[in-house]
């Protein structure tokens, strides 16, 4: 029964489908880098994927068009990141407590909304899902094309994040303005740096990637709305982050080994080995909480997590 | 048209609630000149420097750069009128290399997007032009203190600063490194530069500034021309009289050795931060520890303590062996110490000034009786310290630790620490940040234990403090002994010990001491 999971095209397969499952924990983590870059702790990211994914089901669903459900999700995803920039930003509580009181909030608030607006309809109600779109040429190339070229939108832009996101870090301007924001705040203030914007952009931009990511989970995954479909990924990517030192092209790997992971369980449960599913669930997340004991030290931000006041 | 004054300020007024910071200030500097702006803490010299940085506003007045009335905002704008500031606690981000430091907001020059090549280039090149020798890539953490504060420098010229504001630069250089600035503040002069050099340290004052303003209480005590006036009548404009020098070291007397080191090795993240150090402290003797700040001194007051692992060596105390037992028994077999963080290790802030006088002796008697502590003891004890230690606390031994002023904080760990009747007494920085007054308290009160017959271990990155107080010195470089001298050892004798360019051990027993 296992045989077929070692041949050439079973491991194409679970290639292919990692970098799908890899994509939404991917873009949770870009968008949670810039935050964690900027010295907010971007631990509400499951928080903005749950908004995420409820507000790009239910666009996506009332308007036919998966396109407007991935503006609702951008829009739901900053709308709870702004608020939590301004009780971590602006109010200075701490992070750590909004940021999860944002997720309580988004997990009841997504929960009770998807009764009130499905409930009563009684059918399984489902979207059609992003499709794969084949890079011309490149997707005919052997393997690597049918890997990495024939996905849908979502995963390309993931994947095109990563080598963005590290130019604007470390070849821009800006990038040297969010990452001395994120180190030492009253030294990007003195040189005429504006701290609180900085910040609040960064977290909106977390918000907005987080809530991509979610949406991911609702439009390309599961074509429905689940209740906490998330299943704790804002958490992981919020792990994935300092896994990969807060580096895209590590967060990127560190998404990877998670994604691998997830792929391979699915294919286990699908494949009906005799394993509890509860524990090929929980596989991907002791992998790479494993993976990240075993990478040792990190070095944060200096500045992460603490509020800027000005005196 | 040169106008006559860089930078004036006419009748600058700052209040804090009922506080004035800053009262009716009037200061001038000249193109090509240095200022000194001398005073104790509180005198009101940082409120000053941070309205001329635009960090703050000035209630009343009018600040005129190049003869024009302006007004800041924010240092943005004081930037961009040629203000520059160099802050005492640097304004540096040590993940950064120095390029980096350099440009950060300068997106003008920069442009968006950061060319590796020729950022490195146009930093090089602008570093050489002052002759500064830094390397663009270095990262700003690795740098040593001295190198790093002229990153700081380059990065308010690279701003086009015609007027650098130093605050206190000298509190954490080597007297070369002090040198080295003052080679640099030179060369800046000659380019027409203005500086306002910060400082309470009277020679160098003496030495690199044109003109001296004083201040004193927010108001200014009068500007004189500095080859006018002597030390001691800018100590008395100071202070507002004449200064007593603290007490030389004498001879004789000694016992013990009380405090033995022996070989003391400790390691901190795979590195040793002390190698094998063994030194004796005397009762009724100083020894001060002198060395730049991270070169083990922490380290081994940890280890002495027991907070720190030590990994061979021991450490006896008055005959008894307390390597490694922790900071219980070290402070049962007589250990005291004066932390170099007050607010940090050696207070709890939140706490009342009675509860911080009893933090190491709340388990025993008279303080405890059964299960619960002796509120009355208690008081009467906090009541007594705060007269015989002069602490001034506006509400009495129930006010928090916070409510004191730097002085009395210390002054309560001073007497928490003496009321013990300790042996050993090892005492970090204990003026770092008190004022003339609170300084020349805190030196008396420890050469009185010395006369006790304790035995005292001063850490100082201090040198008049080291040199005014220690019976003998020792140096530490690199987690080493480089020098065990007499205190009257020269100040670039001390330097070189410092930086480890020489060895130097002649001071090995206290004069006349020896005998046991």
């Amino acid at each position: 029964m296992l045989e077929p999971l070692f041949s050439l095209t079973s491991i194409i397969a679970l290639l292919s489908s990692t970098m799908r499952t890899t994509a939404p924990v991917l873009l949770a983590a870009i968008g949670g880098l810039f935050s964690d870059r900027s010295g907010v702790l971007s631990i509400g990211l499951e928080g903005f994927m749950l908004a995420g994914a409820f507000a790009g089901f239910v666009g996506a669903f009332y308007s036919g068009n998966l396109w407007i459900g991935i503006a609702a999700a951008l829009i739901a995803g900053m709308l709870l990141a702004f608020v939590y920039a301004y009780f971590s930003v602006s109010v200075g509580s701490s992070q750590a407590v909004a940021g999860t009181g944002l997720v309580m909030l988004a997990a009841g608030a997504t929960g009770f909304l998807n009764r009130v607006l499905f409930r009563s309809s009684g059918n399984f109600v489902r979207v059609t899902p992003f499709q794969p779109v084949a890079i011309p040429g490149l997707s005919r190339l052997p393997i690597i094309g049918q890997v990495l070229f024939t996905q849908n939108v979502l995963v390309y832009l993931a994947f095109a994040l990563v080598p963005l996101t590290w130019f604007i870090l470390y070849r821009t301007a800006l990038g040297l303005q969010i990452r001395s924001v994120g180190e030492h705040a009253k030294a990007a203030d003195t040189v005429g740096l504006n701290v609180t914007l900085t910040r609040y952009a960064c977290v909106l931009v977390s918000g907005a990637l987080g809530g991509l990511g979610g949406a991911y989970l609702s439009l390309a995954h599961a074509n429905t709305f689940i209740e906490m479909m998330t299943a704790e990924r804002g958490y992981m990517a919020f792990a994935i982050i300092i896994f990969g030192k807060y580096n895209p092209w590590g967060a990127m790997g560190a998404s990877l080994l998670f994604g691998l992971a997830d792929a391979l369980q699915l294919k286990l449960q699908v494949a009906g080995v005799p394993v509890p599913y509860e524990f090929l669930l929980m596989f991907p997340y002791v992998l790479t909480l494993a993976a990240m004991v075993m990478a040792g030290k990190t070095t944060a931000p200096a500045a992460l997590g603490s509020a800027y006041k000005k005196n | 048209m040169v106008p006559l004054y860089a930078l004036e300020t006419r009748g600058i007024t700052k209040r804090f609630g009922a506080l004035i910071a800053n009262d009716q200030i009037d200061l001038t500097v000249k193109p090509g000149e240095v200022l000194s702006l001398l005073g104790e803490n509180g005198a009101g010299k940082t409120t000053l420097m941070n309205i001329l940085y635009g960090l703050l506003r000035p209630d009343e007045g009018q600040i005129l750069v190049g003869g024009r009335p302006v007004e800041f905002r924010s240092p943005r704008q004081a930037i961009d009128l040629g203000v520059g500031m160099v802050h005492q606690h640097f304004m540096l981000i040590p993940a950064f290399s120095v390029a980096e430091n350099v440009v950060l907001g300068m997106r003008k020059k920069t442009g968006a997007v950061i060319s590796r090549t020729r950022l490195r280039s146009s930093i090089r090149e602008f570093s050489h032009r002052y002759n500064f020798d830094l390397d663009p890539d270095a990262r700003v953490g690795d740098l040593p203190v001295g190198l790093q504060q002229r990153v700081e420098i380059l990065k308010s010229l690279y701003r086009g600063a015609q007027i650098l504001i130093l605050d206190e630069p000298t509190a954490v250089l080597t007297p070369q490194e002090t040198g080295d600035l003052f080679r640099v503040i030179r060369h800046l002069q000659g380019e027409g530069k203005s500086v306002i050099f910060i400082s309470h340290k009277l020679n160098e004052v003496m030495e690199i500034s044109q003109r001296v303003t004083v201040l004193r209480l927010g108001k200014v005590q009068g500007t004189v021309e500095t080859s006018a006036t002597s030390p001691a009548e800018l100590a008395k404009m100071m202070i507002g009289r004449d200064l007593a020098a603290p007490s030389s070291p004498r001879t004789g007397g000694y016992t013990g050795p009380t405090l033995s080191l022996q070989g003391l090795t400790v390691r901190r993240e795979g590195k040793e931060a002390c190698s094998g150090i063994s030194l004796d402290v005397w009762g009724g003797e100083v020894l001060g520890i002198a060395g730049v700040d991270g070169n083990g001194q922490n380290e081994l007051v940890e280890a002495i303590l027991g907070t720190a692992p030590v990994a061979s060596g021991r450490v006896i105390l008055d005959g008894r062996d307390i390597t490694g037992k922790g900071p219980a028994r070290a402070i049962d077999a007589g250990l005291a110490l004066v932390p170099e963080d007050r607010q940090t290790r050696g207070l709890i802030m939140d706490f009342s000034i009675a509860e911080n006088l009893i933090l190491e002796s709340h388990r025993a008697a008279p303080f405890r009786r059964g299960f619960f502590i002796d509120e009355a003891q208690v008081n009467r004890f906090a009541a007594g310290m705060i007269q015989t230690f002069d602490i001034r606390s506006g509400g009495g031994a129930s006010a928090p630790a916070s409510s004191l002023s730097g002085g009395n904080q210390q002054k309560v760990v001073l007497a928490r620490e003496i009321s013990r009747e300790p042996k050993v007494l090892v005492v970090m920085k204990p003026t770092r940040g008190l004022d003339v007054g609170a300084t020349e308290y805190v030196h008396r009160r420890l050469l009185e234990e010395r006369a006790k017959g304790k035995a005292i271990l001063l850490v100082s990155s201090e040198l008049e403090e080291i040199k005014g107080l220690s019976d003998r010195i020792a140096v530490m470089h690199r987690g080493a002994v480089t020098g065990l001298v007499w205190p009257d050892v020269s100040e670039e004798d001390l330097g070189q010990l410092m930086t480890g360019a020489k060895t130097m051990l002649s001071a090995l027993g206290p004069r006349g001491g020896g005998e046991q």
